[in-house]
């Protein structure tokens, strides 16, 4: 007997293909991960794996429980605005573990010049330095100047 | 169900992948940080830029963002007021390391410009994606899932500010994260954080007590390359019509 | 790491290409799978009666590309194993997203179908002729259903039909979507444009026919067959004439960049001028394009002999071939050489045994040759000796 009598081999080939389409279903059913769609087109998860990656910089709200006197040292001078990690770098595994980890001082050699070196681009309000002018004698800037307070002991604003 | 992984792994590789998501647990979140109710942006203030590459420096540590990419870099222009449509632009290792100062030339007005991921509202980037792997989350980051994403390349090609690379070592799409994992726990940006001058302020634009509101009512500001329509929400004050 | 040379500022994460020459391969394998479609179509929906000697054969040609075509594409993801997600979460704002079924499509309810349905017969009489495990091959293929009457055979040419002019559209679709993925990224004014999917399908139609006029000529020479030269200056004149309108497209194109130069044209024009003069305007215009345009035109005007015809056809095709290719190039790395800042441009360094570098692309380029050579074998497209072939290989 033939069903669909002479076009009996459409009908197996339209039964491979609704088999493969049933297939095609079943693995989509199983393998899209289960969060997605959950804010949008996108793995939801993937929002709060992000949201959990590790930090390296503490922040600033970080540093005042310990180092009061240098935070406000500096909130009296012209570095008020600079976070501490703007200049001693990432510190979170310092705050994490104070006695374990030590931070290394900063090299005041490189850091100051690095935005007080003068550079035409920069703005002109900003405070800077010909450097061989400023410093023949190739001494260290915090000699004269306390890095967390620089103008203080210079009779300007501290 | 008593599937396990390695089934699925004899099975597909990316079923295994997701599995694996599926069974290490959701990480921490802050407790009270809610999506909605934040719409993340970034003032970026020119005139305060001083070139220092901090900012550079910061978010490569943060990120652990590979050598030769940047997920934010520093531009220095110079623009010869005959020929503003043409400046001289440079970015020595994208201005990680700061700018040795060229020269001053009469005519020549020199500034920096601080270039990052404009997490725009109608972003080139997701729109391309094709399967969903990078996002604009509620509070307004776009973010790239990197157990989902192909490495197709097609979001670097969409990002009209050059803002997305192809990370070698994940072997998929990277970009700026705007410190999703910072800003979803009270604090600033790494950049932000770094930054000596404030050249750089996070912004929330859904927050009514964000100082960006007072700022923007009384300043000039621009996003890049308006014209493209890309919702850009890094907000430029004294940007140049040289920029781009 | 070694960053490639750059003029002028780039923005640092440009300086790498994005994409690259296996992202070249893919729309030009594509163009030929959908050229060679339409080709074939030609005979079967508009009866243009020439060209049926090539019928199967640029089926079949197109079923050997297409198999290749997402091999570049695979071999350049950064996680080939997610590729799966393709079909999983297709993204419907994304113009590639779509590309895993539009592939599928046209494989699987176009080609794969349309070759079953032309070959039902022959498959059949090999599976009760046949021994061994190509006796298996061929009654997996009948996929049990021995019905060649006349009036099964009849019904399949219908259906056949139906199938090729729902594969017209498919095939247009198939390439004009890839050149959609191009001109729809408004961040790059050298593929920004509307014409992108248009250029697409008519360079895929001339790479497409090229094609097919090089493998039956060559093929009719290795079998020392006649070629049938009323088919071939068919061929030929379809050429011309796809070509005709392939290139107005791109000389409109060009010309209305030129015109409105907006702020991205200094950048572009340096571009023609300098990196891209050789592969854009000496390979892509002059060689690929205006000289084998000229021949073929020429082959119009003046009446020339069998031999000179043959000869003239087989060096337009093959110029055509690499005009094309010059033409993939152009798009797919010419538009990733300028800094979308306008400002500076950086070079293309291609590796050689790399995962993206030279060999692999030959490779791909030079897969689809064995795998159309067994399709040949085992479903050979030439119907004067058919049941001849299948005899003579039990």
């Amino acid at each position: 007997m033939k069903p669909f009598g002479e076009a009996g081999h459409l009908l197996r080939v339209a039964l491979v293909y609704a088999l493969g389409v049933a297939l095609f279903l079943i693995v989509r059913a199983i393998l899209v991960p289960h969060s997605f769609g959950e804010f949008g087109y996108y793995r939801g998860r993937a929002i709060a794996q992000v949201a959990a990656l590790p930090m390296h910089f503490a922040g600033h709200q970080a540093c005042r429980s310990c180092h009061a006197d240098v935070v406000a040292l500096k909130r009296s001078g012209v570095h008020a605005g600079l976070h501490c990690e703007a200049c001693h770098g990432p510190q979170a595994a310092h705050v994490a573990n104070p006695a374990a980890v030590r931070p290394v001082l900063p090299r005041v050699a490189t850091l100051c010049i690095r935005c007080h070196a003068y550079n035409p681009a920069r703005p002109h309000s900003f405070p800077q330095i010909v450097v061989k002018q400023h410093d023949p004698g190739g001494l260290a800037c915090n000699t004269c100047h306390q890095p967390h307070s620089p103008l203080q002991g210079f009779g300007k604003k501290t | 169900m008593n599937i396990t992984r390695r089934h699925l792994l004899l099975l597909f590789p990316a079923a295994a992948m997701s599995w694996e998501s599926l069974q290490a647990g959701a990480p921490e979140q802050a407790p009270n940080y809610q999506m909605y109710k934040h719409w993340w942006g970034m003032l970026l203030d020119i005139s305060k830029c001083i070139g220092c590459g901090n900012c550079v420096r910061a978010c490569a540590a943060e990120n652990n963002v590979p050598e030769g990419y940047f997920r934010t870099w520093v531009e220095r222009y110079r623009v010869r007021d005959e020929d503003m449509p043409y400046p001289q632009v440079d970015s020595p290792d994208g201005g990680m390391h700061g700018f040795p100062a060229l020269p001053a030339e009469p005519g020549v007005k020199e500034f920096f410009v601080p270039k990052m991921c404009n997490h725009c509202a109608d972003s080139p980037c997701t729109q391309v994606c094709p399967v969903g792997a990078t996002f604009i989350t509620p509070d307004g980051v776009v973010l790239v899932d990197k157990e989902y994403c192909l490495g197709c390349r097609y979001c670097v090609q969409a990002c009209p500010y050059g803002c997305r690379f192809f990370n070698p070592s994940t072997r998929t799409a990277d970009k700026c994260t705007l410190c999703y994992h910072r800003i979803t726990k009270g604090l600033t940006t790494a950049c932000c954080e770094a930054c000596p001058t404030g050249a750089r302020q996070l912004a929330d634009l859904k927050n009514p007590n964000d100082p960006i509101h007072a700022f923007m009512r009384t300043h000039s500001v621009q996003v890049l390359k308006p014209y493209l329509a890309t919702g850009a929400k890094d907000f430029y004050y004294d940007l140049d019509g040289a920029v781009r | 790491m070694t960053m490639p040379a750059v003029q002028g500022y780039m923005y640092p994460n440009e300086r790498e290409l994005a994409w690259s020459i296996l992202i070249v391969i893919y729309p030009y394998i594509t163009g030929l799978v959908a050229g060679a479609f339409i080709l074939a179509s030609l005979e079967r929906v508009f009866h243009v009666e020439a060209v049926k000697p090539t019928y199967r054969l640029a089926l079949l040609t197109a079923l050997a590309f297409l198999l290749v075509a997402p091999l570049p594409l695979q071999l350049h993801l950064g996680h080939p194993e997610r590729s799966i997600e393709m079909y999983l979460t297709p993204h419907r704002t994304s113009a590639m997203a779509m590309f895993g079924f539009v592939y599928l499509w046209y494989l699987m309810a176009v080609l794969v179908l349309e070759i079953w349905l032309d070959f039902r017969a022959d498959i059949v009489r090999a599976a009760l002729a046949e021994r061994g495990w190509r006796r298996w091959f061929y009654r997996v293929l009948t996929l049990g259903s021995y019905n060649i009457s006349p009036r099964a055979l009849a019904i399949d040419e219908r259906a056949g039909y139906i199938v090729t002019v729902v594969g017209i559209p498919s095939a247009l679709l198939l390439h004009g979507y890839v050149g959609f993925i191009f001109g729809s990224v408004k961040a790059n004014p050298w593929w920004s444009s509307p014409l992108m999917p248009v250029v697409f399908i008519f360079s895929a139609m001339v790479s497409g026919i090229a094609a097919v006029l090089l493998i039956y000529m060559f093929t009719s020479w290795r079998r020392r067959c006649p070629i049938d030269m009323r088919c071939l200056d068919s061929i030929a004149r379809y050429l011309l004439y796809t070509f005709l309108i392939d290139f107005s497209l791109e000389m409109l194109d060009l010309v209305h960049r030129i015109y409105e130069a907006d702020e991205s044209f200094r950048s572009l024009d340096f571009m023609l001028h300098t990196k891209l003069y050789l592969s854009q305007v000496v390979i892509q215009i002059y060689i690929g394009t205006l000289v084998p345009l000229a021949l073929l035109a020429l082959t119009q005007i003046v009446s020339l002999g069998v031999r000179h015809r043959k000869r003239i056809y087989a060096l337009a095709a093959s110029l055509a071939l690499v005009g094309i290719f010059a033409m993939r190039w152009n798009v797919v790395i010419g538009g990733q050489l300028f800094s979308k800042s306008f400002l500076g441009y950086t070079t293309y360094k291609i590796g050689f045994v790399t995962r993206e570098g030279l060999l692999p692309a030959i490779v791909l380029m030079l897969l689809p040759i064995p795998i159309l050579w067994v399709l040949v074998k085992l479903l050979p497209p030439w119907p004067a000796d058919t049941a001849a072939g299948a005899s003579a290989a039990s």
